[in-house]
């Protein structure tokens, strides 16, 4: 893993998203891409570590509700049973297949990616390919890897929920700026960006969304017959 | 052994018994960390909802993590609270998702991988003076600000949903979200990094 890179320079996502995470209120998608910031992130450790802190205080402060029966001592009769955590020293295995071998990937995508059989990229539209992390998290968000062709402005899209992308490798620029690995773009709902690949090099993000992605205006041969019109 | 007796220990003392565990698989101390704690996180997990009795169950497994996991607590990275607090959070979130029958991060004994999100060296307040200055910084936070933080924690609402619950603008709640973050890091006297707003910065 690279050393942290980020300072209060660059993208990070927003205190709102930062507060829902370490609360844990945000959704098992958007959470997957806050932890991979954080992974390069101190700035946001930092603020999320802050967050834990509040949470540490408000269990502290809690209406504590008796257990019921006498829990101690049967969990006092398991415990020598109950062997000290495990390290774990075995790396997860990312699928060669995806070709990201040249990327560092944070520990929570690994994990993600080594969990899934056989994945493989799928062309969404020329230039733009996806590997479906998860369809749907409970919380009507999908997680997913974009890889867009250097150049390539991804078609006018909208949202219904929040959108968290981070970059792998490359980058991309939209009306919010430059974005480069580490980097994390935040769309709150109904939102529209239009971000533009930077030449050079693939793009590839590590992307959540909540809500339909509705792509609009754009008239493709290859959509159309997908979407079963024309 | 205390068992059946409810124990107030001070924050110090709490400390005192993880290291007890760590270091001799000291019973009467994980006894009386289970008396503060799990009547607690059994009590935050009610208020967000979960059924009592599996409130019950997840605060045995939190009890069961803190046992297993007492030597990777460092105080030097946080209160005991925070910590216990984490495994709580993070044990919930695993049950939801087990319960959808998707993916769960557990390791083979099913102790679930705890992310360390503890602050840099040189940003940590020294032991058992960061709580005390939270706790003051959220009793000092304007109601529409504590309102926003506690939803967060208690009614398990990410932003869009308490701006939809209260009808008010998403920004109005990133906001009040904001200052209130603000407030507590203020409190914490973080210093070292530029806190400018870059562009692009969505707060």
């Amino acid at each position: 893993m690279t050393a942290p890179f980020k300072t209060a320079e660059g993208h990070h996502p927003s205190d709102a998203v930062l507060l829902a995470h370490g609360a844990g209120s945000l959704g098992g998608a958007l959470s997957v891409v806050v932890e991979a910031h954080l992974a390069d992130c101190d700035r946001c450790r930092n603020r999320v570590a802050e967050v834990e802190a509040l949470g540490g205080v408000l269990l502290d402060d809690v209406a504590p509700a008796p257990l019921n029966g006498d829990k101690l001592a049967a969990l006092l009769d398991r415990l020598d049973d109950l062997a000290p955590e495990p390290v774990r020293t075995v790396a997860p295995v990312v699928p060669s297949a995806l070709g990201l071998d040249g990327i560092t990937l944070p520990p929570v995508l690994r994990d993600r990616l080594a969990a899934l059989p056989k994945p493989r990229w799928q062309t969404v539209l020329p230039g733009v390919a996806q590997v479906v992390l998860e369809a749907d998290d409970g919380h009507g968000a999908n997680l997913r890897l974009l890889r867009v062709s250097p150049g390539l402005r991804l078609p006018d899209h909208g949202h219904s929920g929040v959108e968290l992308s981070l970059v792998l490798s490359g980058g991309f620029s939209d009306a919010g700026g430059s974005f480069g690995p580490g980097d994390v773009s935040e769309m709150d709902p109904h939102s529209d960006h239009r971000p533009i690949a930077d030449p050079g090099e693939d793009c590839i993000c590590l992307i959540a969304v909540e809500g339909t992605v509705r792509f609009r205006g754009l008239v493709l041969g290859p959509l159309q017959r997908l979407l079963g019109g024309g | 052994m205390m068992v059946g007796a409810v124990i107030e220990d001070s924050k110090a003392e709490l400390a005192d018994h993880l290291r007890a565990v760590a270091e001799t698989r000291d019973k009467s101390a994980f006894a009386a960390l289970f008396a503060y704690y799990a009547p607690r996180v059994k009590g935050y997990l009610i208020r967000l909802g979960t059924p009592p009795a599996q409130a019950e169950d997840l605060a045995q497994d939190v009890m069961v993590a803190v046992w297993r996991k007492a030597e990777l607590y460092d105080p030097a990275k946080a209160e005991p609270s925070t910590w216990v607090f984490t495994i709580a959070r993070n044990l919930r979130i695993d049950a939801l998702r087990r319960d959808r029958h998707t993916h769960v991060d557990l390791d083979a004994e099913g102790v679930p991988e705890l992310p360390d999100h503890s602050p840099p060296a040189d940003q940590r307040v020294a032991d058992g003076q960061r709580a005390t200055l939270v706790r003051k910084a959220m009793a000092g936070l304007p109601p529409d600000q504590a309102d926003v933080v506690r939803r967060s924690f208690f009614l398990g609402q990410a932003h869009t949903e308490i701006a939809e619950t209260l009808g008010l603008p998403l920004g109005t709640v990133k906001s009040r979200m904001r200052l209130a973050m603000a407030k507590i890091r203020t409190a914490l006297g973080a210093a070292g990094f530029e806190e400018t707003e870059m562009h692009g910065d969505a707060s």
